[in-house]
């Protein structure tokens, strides 16, 4: 027979163990399950210093916290990948590539995931030049040659950090204007060793079991060319993970479970928390809101259900 | 067992000489998710049966992490007979890390 839990919670990120805190202080039996690491985006942000009441703290340190917190309180994290939920006489059955579990009530706090290019040879460079995290790896190309993908904050600020290590920046983007913030536009300009490669779509990575150039095409003069980089930084945003919920709950054209400030999602029972969810402002403090809010919720629907 | 630490002097000695697989993290103090595979690795040691564990900070080891070719970490690295048999990029769960080792 499958163990049951009050709360089943999909993902350990801030919004999932923010969930975990408050379901176990209500006197809940509340399991998350977390298929890599727990934490979420945060813990590959160096310093967190918008979070309010903390004026400085590290994404691991703080990542850290939260998991010790919430296990201390008595949830447990499991570390298993959940291929699908769906409605039972009693709640969920919730399906993993090691288990099935039965909740009262389901939580989904799946997050975000990096969009990538979605070109051959990409996933596999992963860690061969191919990365998703300036300021993870952004150390390992000091002195060479770099390109970055994206025209959002995110790939501004990818590209200045990078400039301060690498020999070369190129900024590669499909439109011929920068989404992200002017001053940081501003910024790169003026670095001496940046290049804007705009206007261009990206036609292949190149290379033999590395990467070693990204190879463009110029959509306005059709001109080709290869920029010789040995690493590529894409960051062109995120896009949430929520395919194996599709049969549970609805989800928008761009794959965000549909669900308002009180984090109900379409159906009964199932509430959204954190990045995965429909919503305007995605920061640590609006997802850990979240995990409270859909954790209360929750307790809510067990308490009319009894 | 214990996890060895791997420096660019006991490279050869420790994983080229050894007879029995290595499972390398290369990994770093400001790498938010190498924090986080640490105590998995760790665990994975004391376990270890058919295989030796080993790590190297990539700060203080920055040839052995040009080496190898470091672009990205967490990396864990496999080798057999001193030779890279297999690499796995990013945060794993213990049973993964596990598996790598055992491949």
């Amino acid at each position: 027979m499958s163990e049951r839990f009050d709360i089943v919670i999909v993902g350990a990120g801030t919004a999932g163990l923010s969930a975990a805190i408050y379901a176990t202080r209500s006197g809940k039996k509340a399991l998350v399950l977390e298929e890599m690491a727990y934490g979420g985006q945060i813990i590959n942000t160096p310093e967190v210093a918008n979070y309010p009441g903390i004026a400085k703290i590290s994404g691991f340190d703080f990542a850290q916290g939260l998991y010790d917190q919430a296990t201390g309180l008595g949830a447990e994290v499991r570390f298993e990948f959940v291929s699908g939920a769906e409605k039972a006489e009693k709640g969920f059955v919730i399906t993993t590539d090691v288990d099935t579990y039965e909740a009262g009530a389901l939580i989904l706090a799946t997050g975000a995931k990096n969009r990538p290019l979605g070109m051959e040879h990409e996933e596999e460079w992963i860690g061969s030049g191919v990365s998703y995290c300036a300021t993870c790896d952004g150390a390992f190309f000091k002195g060479k040659d770099v390109a970055v993908a994206g025209g959002g904050n995110t790939a501004l600020e990818d590209a200045i950090f990078l400039t301060e290590y690498c020999n070369k920046v190129y900024l590669i983007h499909r439109r011929d204007e920068l989404r992200g913030e002017k001053h940081l536009q501003d910024t790169l300009r003026k670095k001496e060793n940046a290049e804007f490669v705009l206007n261009v779509s990206i036609d292949a990575l190149l290379g033999e079991d590395r990467l070693s150039g990204v190879a463009v095409t110029d959509k306005a003069t059709g001109a080709k060319r290869d920029i010789i980089v040995d690493g590529l930084f894409v960051a062109i945003g995120q896009m949430p993970a929520n395919k194996a919920f599709s049969n549970l709950v609805t989800l928008d054209d761009k794959g965000y479970i549909v669900a308002g400030e009180d984090c109900k999602t379409t159906s009964e029972g199932v509430f959204a928390a954190g990045d995965c969810r429909t919503k305007e402002v995605r920061q640590l403090t609006t997802a850990a809101a979240d995990g409270a809010v859909a954790a209360l919720a929750a307790c809510s629907y067990l308490q009319e259900k009894e | 067992m214990a996890v060895y630490e791997i420096t660019e002097d006991n490279f050869d000695e420790v994983v080229g000489k050894s007879e029995v697989p290595v499972l390398v993290d290369f990994w770093a103090s400001w790498c938010g998710p190498c924090k986080m595979l640490g105590p998995v690795v760790e665990s994975v040691a004391e376990e270890a049966d058919g295989f030796a564990v080993g790590k190297v900070n990539v700060d203080d080891q920055g040839e052995l992490a040009a080496r190898f070719n470091i672009s990205s970490i967490p990396c864990l690295i496999l080798f057999k007979n001193g030779e890279e048999a297999a690499r796995s990029v990013g945060f794993i769960p213990k049973d993964k890390v596990l598996a790598l080792a055992k491949s």
